[in-house]
């Protein structure tokens, strides 16, 4: 699902539209706009990748994650300009018959966990309050270098979810919740700081559509696994890990940032056009 | 202003509930049969289904292939049983060892109360051995148990072997997050209960067992394997355990779940499952199988070790190896791969099982009735006993409300004013002396029924040796005849009643004492069928219609004739014979009287070596209920 939003130079508003095959002109116009966006001149990018969800049988998360992490540092933005946050331990956990792996697709071909995963925030150090520091910048000065999110006006930003959803929230570690005015604020907080240039927001929850409803800040594009009163499925279930490996909307993603060489032609609205499957 | 809240209403209401007491009692016995019986249908019974998220679907590897290794070790531990006699414990730790397990062993004994027929030992002794296969990457915080016992006639030896062979295949993994303990008990079940107390640290039951040298974490769930052949037909599942505690019905759908992935054939109380639930045949199946669970239940006999774990809040299950005479058998592999599948999906877990039922009826393996719709069918026989206690209650106060009115009538027209009236009642009226007549006649009939009740309790164990002695009977017969002779000396009561109380009660104290008695029989049942809801609910079933009809006047021999046939001892029998038509075995009344003897024996040697309840309640509470009762119908 995309909500893209052009109006004028002012970028005043934001909203969320179903992109549906209506006519040619409004395709064609949306089109346009997307093949527009992420070429207004940023300097530099970073990626925040969030995990919230904690227990065996929440596997797929992390491994979702973990594969946006890998297609992100393999295209180029270095460990330094990302911060990974993971609500819990996969790849060593007892009962992973494949120690120190976190694989994405069954039969265990792609191992996304690798050798030089660095994770920034681990395990209950996930919290709300811990994103929405890292995202607005206010943290205490004793938080080290890789936990920070350093950008600035010139930065475009990724923001990666993924976890269990529902309408209007999202679930952190069974215990809180992050709902989608506090994160519409955050963002406007950004905004504010000048702390991003251009936002892309994917999110892989159920009705993880709910969560962009509120933004109300510029220059940001919003993908969601699911409309409000859908749920995003599984995929991948794998008998001898004994738990599904990813969820369907990322795997088709991970499918599409594997194929994407420094000699590719594929831009926005091919990513866009994933979700249409 | 509301219905109970309005004095108006309210007596508006007492009044009808008093003036249609019989018809009300009548259509609400009527309608707590007809509830029960309804439980197998449709609307009342629910499929099942899994509740725990993280146990999910079976979606797992089975890859236990170790089915000529579990002959082989089977066929030497059978060998090694013969050639010693009692459980091969040597053998047993150094195969054990060898596997890959940590082994511990157990000795225990204990004095059983009365020597049992079928084995004639009045002292057991006996060695447990266990072996922990401690889990790689975890902490040992938590187990998961598979247990096999071992029994003089039931060797057992197949599930041995596919123990050990299970247990050299989990040794291989490196997924195990808790611990897996392989224990192989001695004596059945009484190994069963002296292990589970020393890893628990209590002693419930007064057997002498030494302190476990290994323990694992705390257990989470338990498996109890019981096969008699080397390939098998069916598997069946036993669920009830030790007075009618019912593990969480999550692993029972664990359990099928995996029978239906493997395509092994399950059964529940040895029937197979209906296939055809829209039409009628499905449910009336359904209603045998029901029955048959709400009379294992109500037994309170542990079915199998499982029983025995429920105790200690470990949700367990029992299966049993069935080869019947069908064409299409199933080889140690295919259990094999089941047990690891359910062991797999269980090592899962991170919190005890607890999002399922805990209280529920199965009308077959996939479809269950929760508590919230069975329990109305005992609400209404109890309800019956509530409309009594509300109809004698104004009886006996309109009775002595209007004989204080017509004495103080008398005192009137004898000229004696109201001032003097009060300072005369307060000196020696006959009033307090009648009162206090009828409060001797109803404490000596409570007194004299729990006091042989109490002996009902005491004297069959105390007195077997006294018995044996006399008479040319073994122990177990004599305590078994010592239950049946004070039981039926009880009947003679009355009579004895009435010497104790030598004035002559006035005409209305009976009432007082089958109020007492109603009360007394009511809270019994609510408070029985709150925890065992089918044992609540036969009692009711039996007792409330004799309860509620009894009284001194009327034809007395029916009377007698209808509360013998509703007694406990009849329910008893009763069940019986239901219970072996149900499994469509139908006894002759010969042996259905020797299985009543057995049964008897039974139920007082569980209370003294597991502490189930049955014989202690109905000896000390039902039992002197019922005498009430018969005292009610016999007043002179």
């Amino acid at each position: 699902m995309v909500d893209t939003c052009f109006l004028g130079r002012g970028f005043t508003t934001l909203v969320g539209l179903l992109l549906l095959p209506f006519g040619s002109l409004a395709a064609s116009q949306i089109e346009d706009q997307a093949e527009q966006f992420f070429r207004s001149g940023h300097t530099n990018n970073w990626a925040v990748l969030v995990c919230t969800s904690r227990f065996w049988f929440n596997y797929r998360h992390v491994a979702n994650t973990l594969s946006v992490y890998r297609s992100v540092k393999r295209l180029g933005i270095p460990d330094s300009h990302i911060v990974l946050m993971l609500a819990d331990d996969m790849a060593c956990n007892p009962r992973n018959p494949k120690p120190a792996t976190v694989f994405s697709h069954k039969n265990m071909e792609l191992n996304v966990y690798g050798d030089d995963v660095e994770v920034d925030y681990r395990s209950y150090e996930v919290t709300v309050e811990n994103f929405l520091r890292v995202l607005t910048g206010r943290i205490p000065s004793s938080t080290p270098r890789s936990k920070r999110l350093l950008s600035d006006d010139r930065s475009n930003i990724l923001i990666y979810m993924t976890g269990h959803g529902g309408n209007g929230f999202l679930k952190f570690q069974d215990s809180e919740e992050i709902t989608n005015i506090e994160l519409a604020d955050a963002f406007e907080q950004m905004w504010q700081k000048r702390r991003y240039n251009e936002l892309l927001f994917i999110i892989d929850t159920c009705q993880g559509a709910s969560m962009y409803e509120r933004f109300y800040s510029p220059n940001i594009m919003a993908l969601a696994s699911s409309q409000v009163g859908e749920d995003s499925l599984s995929h991948q279930p794998d008998p001898a890990i004994g738990v599904h490996l990813m969820d369907r909307y990322t795997f088709y993603v991970l499918e599409f940032l594997e194929e994407i060489n420094p000699a590719s032609q594929t831009n926005m609205n091919d990513l866009v056009s994933i979700c249409l499957i | 202003m509301g219905l109970l809240s309005d004095p108006v209403r309210r007596r508006a209401l007492a009044r009808l509930v008093l003036r249609l007491n019989a018809p009300l009692c009548v259509l609400s016995y009527v309608a707590g049969i007809t509830w029960f019986l309804a439980l197998a249908f449709p609307p009342l019974t629910q499929r099942t289904y899994m509740s725990e998220n993280a146990m999910g679907s079976t979606m797992v590897e089975e890859q236990f292939v170790g089915g000529d290794r579990a002959r082989s070790f089977a066929r030497d531990f059978a060998a090694h049983r013969r050639k010693s006699g009692a459980l091969p414990v040597a053998w047993l730790e150094r195969t054990m060892r060898s596997v890959g397990l940590e082994v511990y062993t157990q000795s225990f004994s204990r004095k059983l109360p009365f020597p049992d027929e079928t084995h004639e030992r009045y002292m057991v002794s006996g060695i447990n051995v266990y072996g922990i296969l401690r889990a790689p990457r975890a902490a040992s915080t938590e187990s998961l148990v598979l247990t096999v016992p071992c029994g003089p006639e039931s060797t057992n030896s197949q599930a041995v072997g596919l123990m050990l062979a299970l247990a050299a295949h989990f040794r291989g993994q490196i997924y195990w997050a808790k611990d897996i303990i392989f224990l192989v008990t001695e004596h059945d079940l009484l190994g069963s209960e002296a292990w589970l107390e020393a890893y628990h640290d209590v002693n419930v039951t007064g057997v002498q067992s030494s302190p476990l040298q290994g323990r694992a974490g705390a257990i989470q769930a338990a498996v109890a394997l019981e096969l008699s052949s080397d390939v098998v037909t069916s598997l069946d599942v036993a669920v009830e355990g030790l007075n009618g505690q019912l593990p969480n019905l999550d692993l029972l759908n664990l359990f099928q779940t995996f029978c239906q992935k493997g395509g092994l054939l399950c059964t529940l109380q040895g029937k197979l499952q209906p296939q055809d639930w829209p039409s009628v045949d499905g449910p009336l199946q359904g209603v045998q199988t029901l029955l048959l669970m709400v009379l294992q239940q109500a037994s309170g006999h542990p079915h199998g070790a499982h029983g025995l774990f429920l105790r200690y809040r470990v949700e367990a299950l029992t299966l049993r190896g069935i080869n019947s005479f069908r064409q299409y058998k199933y080889d140690l592999v295919a259990v094999g791969k089941a047990l690891e599948g359910m062991f797999r999906k269980l090592n899962h877990l991170l919190e005890r099982l607890h999002q399922s039922f805990f209280f529920y009826l199965l009308p077959a393996l996939s479809r269950f009735v929760s508590i919230g719709l069975y329990m109305p069918a005992a609400g209404f026989l109890l309800l019956v006993l509530g409309l009594k206690i509300s109809s004698a209650a104004r009886c006996l106060f309109v009775a002595s409300l209007s004989h204080a009115l017509e004495l103080w009538m008398q005192l009137h027209e004898a000229g004696v004013g109201p001032e003097q009236a009060g300072r005369t009642s307060g000196s020696s009226p006959p009033l307090p002396a009648t009162q206090r007549v009828g409060l001797a006649s109803l404490v000596a009939p409570l007194l004299i029924s729990q006091a042989v009740g109490l002996a009902l309790y005491v004297l069959p164990v105390l007195g077997q040796h006294v018995a044996a002695q006399h008479f040319p009977v073994a122990e177990a017969e004599a305590v078994v005849l010592t239950l049946l002779a004070v039981y039926a000396a009880g009947l003679a009561l009355p009579h004895s009643t009435h010497w104790v109380a030598s004035t002559q009660a006035p005409d209305r104290s009976w009432m007082a004492l089958k109020l007492v008695a109603l009360i007394y029989l009511a809270l019994q049942l609510a408070c029985i069928t709150l925890t065992n809801f089918s044992l609540g609910f036969l009692l009711a079933a039996t007792m409330v219609p004799g309860a509620a009809l009894t009284k001194p006047s009327g034809p007395r021999p029916l009377c007698a004739a209808l509360l013998v046939l509703t007694s406990p001892a009849a329910t008893l029998l009763g069940g019986l014979f239901l219970w072996q038509q149900l499994q469509e075995a139908p006894l002759s009344p010969a042996e259905g009287w020797r299985l009543f003897l057995a049964a008897l024996a039974q139920g007082v040697l569980e209370h003294h070596t597991y502490g189930a309840l049955l014989f202690p309640l109905l000896a000390l509470g039902l039992y002197p209920c019922w005498l009430l009762f018969w005292n009610v119908l016999f007043w002179k």
